[in-house]
């Protein structure tokens, strides 16, 4: 509501806005009223930009000189296609052509913290804001022109960012005019919260869903053609003058620290030093490939440690054996799981393995720091840059707002990868030279030493009663904690550098249940952690990976969910909907097997003999509000273990779409990157260190292996709020796949990675 | 260190270095070309395939003076926006790349095929892309690239 509403007592003639002043013509009626109300509709436009905060519609949007709208996001577009997502949400409420939009993304110095990219919320949380911002935008502008043109707000609307009267299109004021090169001066009502949480709307409600004309539309991201004519830099690209290119040195038994280094090993490389403090190590040189040389020739004489790590072949034992530091019941319990279990007839059990699995971003991390008197300014891939901005004030002690952190597109980013690590390496390396540092790790950093996700082990069991019901459901995950360190690089002892310089990890505890919506008459969720292997340091050191946890405890309980309708002889879909509940899970269901041409039978077939079988599975998630089901297509060669995963059917259900073909591309990511973590990843170890350090040793999916067919089926629901893309659909994969494995070959596999050797091993 | 000649993009450069640099650092360093990535430094990824005379080479682990009178072609130099190679276009058309650090190698590997084999089945594309990593999963839309750039060149 605004106070423009009277509009009886102004008119065009009588009220004029000039140069900033107020012009009342002489003899018109006016009331003290409207005029508070213009002024307060002028102060709303501003030559100075109000602070930075979220409680300023500033700090969202704004309208340049030439009338075209920057869109200042705390959120980044790992290559999902948010630049264009959150463009057209901006430009749908203000009512501006799309290509007007221009999305700014993780610069400390533009933009607020929405808690980088995170948990696929950077349409659902992220998006939101956008959109309540850019609406609020647009009531103000009206509210602007309502003064200009002498005319009641509710009798303008908006065309392609103008202002204009319904009825005479003449009448009109573009937002150039209105504002173009100032700031909005308008307060929003800031839940006080920072990061996902972070919601500030203004007095404006969105449009209506019905209204969209650019919301919904598949159109092109713009930030492709940059990537393709080598027009866009990414953050291992920028240079400063005077930098200094520098590699760090790890210790090859985790836990072990430099105790004497030989100065005079690096003599013959020009320019080449080394940085010592406690037991963070780097060389640096002018050149890089000096720096390079000046890593292979550095003598180390390292501290005799205890090997930290268990054999990995007793990985899943220590988990099972090691006490709880943590247990946890989540979810909704339903009565009594114990005493349903006394009076089962039959009972299924079962326990799956998952082994911790590397970022292996496609390139190793990188990061430069340039550190002045005037302030820190920072160039990170990193999709978290607000909590970069905290982590390197926290690790070379200087105040928070001195410090200036720019996200630049870095080589992939699937959550707390080694990128903040990178950054706080650069910071303290710049600090001690008084010189731009270039930090670049290398291959083996950034598979070895890179943040995993955690290891972990599920014990699944159900209660079955004479008469084939299931009357209890039990699961529980036990694992290494999903944040070991932190989702971000906020604080010393979350990152290597503060490892390495004195600060143990503050090991958190945090795992999950799995997301579903299965009804029994007695159920019971739960999770525990145990603690890390190493107290810091540790390139075992856990955290979140693309979809903290959701596969593993999704592998597991869809995969026990087929067993249970095994053990009943029923067809595993029929299964789950006969205690499904959620009407939207049941409509992914349906939506996936329906165009899979799912024909109901229990698994196995038995139909097959040869070395060559085939098998369809099922599964589904939720996720935070999205629901997924995927059909898997499979082929196993049972003489050589090799599994080919021929298609998948994919139902997608994330409330309102703000774009299809984005929303498709997301989706054939998380398949092929999901594919990839089933079937091949799993890091390695022995009890001195990670072993798996390259592509060699930690094989991703290869082209040759990559499906036929990805058939997605997305169910649009423009009044439901939009959830996230990023990482559902990769949650019920690998389950999906283990059951088309079991329905082809009569053999459950219940450890991840699926490798030839695991699958023929599990054959024979 | 010595003077080193390299004929890069069609410009003739002369760089002092040390002859067993890679020729990635040369390009990146030296000749101020982004464009080719470092991604593993050990001829396993590809995110620093450049062309040598039309063939694709890891310039990560190619030495700078191994180089010689050959031609050097990075993506820079295969195509720009008003002239583009047409697998460059069917990357844009197709919006293929996620973080898109991956793209140097299977353009200029897509392309080098599309050269020998104007129609190639999917299975020669597969075979002729096998080892290059794509870690964000985006090979779905990598071959239906190579195959729209293919029908362009038709």
């Amino acid at each position: 509501m605004t106070r423009m509403e009277k509009p009886a007592t102004f008119s065009r003639r009588s009220v004029l806005k000039a140069s900033g002043a107020l012009v009342v013509s002489l003899g018109a009626p006016i009331t003290l009223e409207a005029v508070l109300g213009i002024n307060a509709a002028h102060a709303q436009a501003s030559a100075t930009k109000p602070p930075l905060t979220p409680d300023q519609l500033s700090s969202f949007i704004a309208v340049n000189a030439d009338g075209s709208v920057s869109a200042f996001f705390g959120k980044m577009d790992m290559g999902q296609g948010l630049f264009t997502a959150i463009g057209q949400m901006v430009a749908e409420e203000l009512d501006v052509p799309f290509k007007s939009v221009k999305v700014i993304m993780g610069d400390t110095a533009t933009s607020v913290n929405q808690g980088g990219a995170s948990g696929s919320t950077g349409i659902q949380l992220g998006g939101k804001q956008m959109r309540v911002a850019a609406a609020e935008a647009r009531r103000v502008l009206v509210e602007l022109a309502a003064v200009k043109l002498s005319l009641p707000a509710e009798e303008l609307t908006v065309t392609d960012g103008v202002v204009h009267a319904k009825s005479d299109p003449t009448k009109k004021a573009s937002y150039a005019e209105l504002i173009g090169g100032r700031y909005f001066n308008v307060p929003l009502a800031w839940n006080k919260e920072y990061g996902n949480p972070l919601y500030a709307p203004g007095q404006a409600k969105p449009k209506d869903p019905s209204q969209y004309k650019i919301v919904g539309k598949g159109l092109s991201r713009e930030d492709i053609a940059p990537l393709v004519y080598c027009q866009q830099d990414y953050c291992t690209d920028v240079k400063r003058p005077g930098m200094l290119h520098a590699r760090m040195i790890r210790p090859p038994v985790a836990g072990s620290v430099p105790v004497k280094v030989d100065e005079t090993s690096l003599k013959d490389i020009p320019g080449a030093k080394f940085y010592l403090e406690k037991g963070f190590l780097a060389v640096y040189a002018e050149k890089e490939w000096d720096a390079i040389r000046a890593s292979q020739a550095l003598k180390v004489e390292w501290s005799q440690v205890p090997a930290p790590f268990v054999e990995q072949a007793a990985l899943y034992d220590h988990i099972r054996k090691t006490p709880a530091r943590k247990h946890e019941d989540e979810g909704k319990q339903v009565g009594n799981v114990e005493e349903a279990f006394r009076t089962a007839a039959r009972v299924v059990e079962a326990e799956y393995e998952w082994p911790f699995q590397s970022h292996a971003c496609m390139g190793p991390a990188c990061a430069l720091v340039e550190v002045t008197d005037a302030g820190v300014t920072c160039w990170t891939g990193s999709q978290k840059p607000h909590f970069v901005q905290n982590g390197i004030a926290g690790t070379i002690g200087v105040p928070r707002e001195k410090v200036h952190v720019i996200w630049v597109v870095g080589p992939g980013s699937y959550g707390r990868s080694d990128a903040d690590d990178a950054a706080m390496d650069a910071a303290v390396l710049s600090k001690a030279t008084g010189r731009p540092v270039r930090v670049q790790y290398t291959r083996e950093q950034g598979t070895g030493w890179d943040p995993k996700g955690p290891a972990s082990i599920h014990r699944a069991r159900a209660a079955i009663d004479a008469s084939g019901q299931v009357i209890a459901y039990e699961f529980v995950s036990k694992g290494f904690s999903r944040v070991d360190v932190n989702t971000n690089g906020g604080q010393p002892h979350d990152t290597l550098a503060g490892h390495f310089r004195g600060v143990p990890l503050k090991s958190g505890d945090n795992f999950g249940i799995p997301a579903e919506s299965y009804e029994f008459a007695n159920k019971r969720t739960y999770w525990e952690t145990i603690p890390p292997l190493l107290d810091r340091a540790s390139p075992l050191r856990s955290s979140h990976l693309r979809d903290p946890v959701g596969p593993q405890i999704q592998f597991a309980s869809e995969s026990f969910m087929d067993e249970v309708a095994h053990a009943l002889n029923v067809d595993p879909v029929e299964f789950r909907l006969r205690h499904v509940k959620d009407a939207r899970d049941i409509a992914v269901i349906k939506a996936a097997t329906e165009k899979a041409g799912w024909q109901s039978r229990p698994s196995p077939r038995r139909d097959q003999t040869g070395t060559k079988v085939t098998g369809r599975g099922m599964a589904y998630a939720q996720r935070n509000g999205t629901r997924v089901a995927i059909v898997a297509e499979v082929d196993v060669d049972r003489s050589t273990g090799k599994i080919f995963a021929r298609k998948f059917t994919v139902a997608h259900d994330c409330g309102q779409i703000i774009n299809p073909v984005g929303l498709k591309h997301t989706i054939e990511g998380n398949i092929i990157q999901g594919l990839s973590r089933t079937i091949w990843e799993e890091t390695k170890f022995d009890t001195k260190s990670v072993t798996t350090v390259d592509w060699v040793s930690y094989p991703i999916l290869d082209i040759m292996e990559m499906p036929e067919v990805i058939d997605i089926v997305l169910i649009d629901r423009p009044t439901v709020a939009p959830s996230g893309a990023g990482e559902p659909s990769m949650r019920p994969l690998s389950s999906a796949i283990a059951n088309a494995i079991f329905d082809a070959t009569g053999v459950r596999i219940r450890r991840v990675p699926f490798t030839p050797d695991r699958v023929r091993a599990a054959m024979s | 260190m010595a003077r080193i000649s390299l004929n890069v993009n069609g410009t003739a450069h002369t760089i002092d270095a040390d002859p067993d640099m890679p020729l990635l650092y040369a390009l990146r360093n030296d000749i101020g070309l982004n464009n080719p990535h470092f991604g593993c430094g050990l001829a396993q990824c590809g995110a620093c395939t450049v062309h040598l005379d039309g063939q694709p080479i890891r310039s990560c682990v190619t030495p700078v003076s191994a180089v010689g009178n050959g031609k050097v072609v990075t993506l820079a130099g295969l195509g720009t926006p008003e002239k583009p190679h047409p697998i460059q276009k069917a990357y844009v058309e197709e919006q293929v790349p996620q973080c898109g650090y991956c793209i140097n190698g299977w353009i200029m590997t897509a392309a080098a095929l599309l050269n020998r084999n104007k129609k190639p089945s999917d299975a020669e594309i597969k075979n002729a892309l096998t080892g290059l990593k794509c870690r964000c999963g985006t090979h779905m839309n990598i071959v239906r690239a190579v195959k729209r750039a293919a029908e362009m060149m038709g």
